[in-house]
């Protein structure tokens, strides 16, 4: 059942350059390893596959979490609990205090890291959908320097990122909010706690003369990789709160979803309840 | 093809060192190394929390923690939570309140409201189902489990 120990290496980096260039002298043949709350998942059930493990958690270059007037820029090893306890997150990004808490239980939002979350891939991660409800953008870091990659530009498929084989995500920087915003986050599982979602969505709107002037949609769990709602969010931006177009908006968001039948889920299941998200967040927006 | 590291651990106050594989558990280096048999293994992946211990401070699953990643730290298990022949309060209350039945979530669930009571000295309800949410109980249905927990909370509060 469980993987064979010897068939696996960690290799400990003292500094993000060692780490950097042990990963650059042999492309792809290391695997990063932070909160080990999902490799050590795959690792017990004997699915992973012979590596060398890099193990980031004790590089303090990547952790912590900085504040400026207009962003927050997280740590890649910000963890779920972290992310529960700092007071800027709450102020500005209610929908990722959400998304934290709805990860697993504690023992793993101690362990979990926000850039595992993102690089591990799932489409049923939770804090996906809220990053790309606020705009998040990733600094993905090798050799050859830094970069920056709108996070809804990042996932290009099923566990197909724009990542390569010699970078590593060094930052999440997520622009604060500004104005009259309405956040909305709820996913849905079988229970409240370690629960993986069957769908999920979260939403960030700014509402400006009683109209949506700005929003974005993020969804989990409908579509190989966490995607934007790019029709749902157009037929809906510059409408007035007080006559959204609900309907339109419902069927848009068919568009914007290839769910499948799954363990978890069906893709029937899925496609009701996630316009069924929908139609409350807009139920929330018309009051808001 | 990977070599066997010295790891240093002080576990209940206890400093131990183990020649073991870096990416051995921390369930297996506690049960099998130290001997130290109390806490256990459910599920192998992090879903229901028998594995729970502390580690510098903060419950995690020892089934998903590699040994490398303990290396120095300072973990709480079970046979920590008693001193000598006294249980802690809340083990106390667990027998009172009929908090354990099987017993095979007990370990974990100790030690979650552990930490849950150093968190939050007079927790609710929600509080409790929270701090105890990643601990997984098949027997009790979980009333008795917060009637223990409200009861050692309070005890602890009035010393």
């Amino acid at each position: 059942m469980r993987g064979y120990l010897p068939d696996f290496d960690v290799r400990v980096p003292a500094s993000l350059g060692e780490a950097l260039e042990l990963m650059a002298q042999a492309p792809g043949s290391y695997t990063p390893l932070a909160g080990g709350t999902d490799l050590m998942v795959v690792y017990n059930a004997g699915r992973l596959k012979p590596t060398h493990f890099l193990d980031l958690s004790r590089l303090a270059e990547l952790r912590g979490t900085e504040e400026d007037a207009t962003s927050l820029r997280f740590g890649a090893l910000t963890t779920f609990t972290e992310l529960r306890e700092c007071r800027a997150v709450h102020q500005h990004f209610p929908n990722l205090v959400k998304s934290a808490r709805a990860t697993g239980a504690l023992a793993i939002q101690n362990r979990g890291t926000l850039a595992g979350n993102i690089a591990n891939a799932s489409p049923a991660a939770d804090t996906p959908p809220s990053l790309l409800a606020y705009g998040a953008e990733l600094a993905l870091v090798s050799p050859r320097g830094l970069r920056r990659v709108a996070y809804d530009q990042f996932h290009q498929g099923y566990k197909r990122l724009d990542m390569a084989a010699d970078e590593l995500l060094a930052r999440i920087i997520v622009p604060k909010p500004l104005g009259r915003g309405f956040h909305y986050f709820r996913k849905v599982g079988t229970r409240q706690a370690q629960a993986i979602s069957k769908t999920c969505l979260a939403a960030y709107a700014r509402i400006e003369d009683g109209c949506v002037a700005e929003l974005r949609i993020g969804l989990g769990s409908v579509a190989p990789a966490p995607v934007r709602a790019r029709n749902a969010e157009a037929a809906l931006l510059g409408k007035p709160l007080a006559s959204l177009p609900v309907a339109a908006a419902r069927e848009a968001l068919l568009a914007d979803m290839s769910p499948i039948d799954d363990i978890r889920a069906t893709a029937h299941y899925r496609s009701v309840v996630t316009r069924n998200l929908l139609g409350q967040m807009l139920r929330e927006l018309a009051n808001a | 093809m990977a070599e066997c590291i010295d790891l240093n651990l002080k576990v209940n106050g206890t400093e131990y060192r183990a020649s073991v594989h870096p990416f051995a558990r921390l369930l297996d280096v506690l049960r099998e190394d130290l001997r130290l048999t109390g806490t256990k293994e459910g599920c192998g992946e992090g879903e229901c929390g028998a594995c729970t211990v502390l580690l510098n401070g903060r419950v995690v699953n020892s089934c998903l923690v590699p040994a490398v990643q303990a290396q120095g730290a300072e973990v709480v298990t079970v046979e920590g939570l008693a001193e000598g022949e006294n249980l802690s309060s809340l083990q106390a209350a667990f027998l009172t309140h009929n908090g354990a039945q099987c017993g095979f979530c007990t370990p974990g669930m100790l030690l979650s409201a552990t930490d849950l009571i150093n968190r939050c000295p007079n927790p609710s309800d929600d509080e409790i189902r929270d701090g105890l949410a990643g601990n997984l109980c098949r027997c009790t249905g979980y009333a008795k489990i917060l009637d223990a927990v409200h009861s050692a909370a309070e005890r602890e509060a009035a010393r």
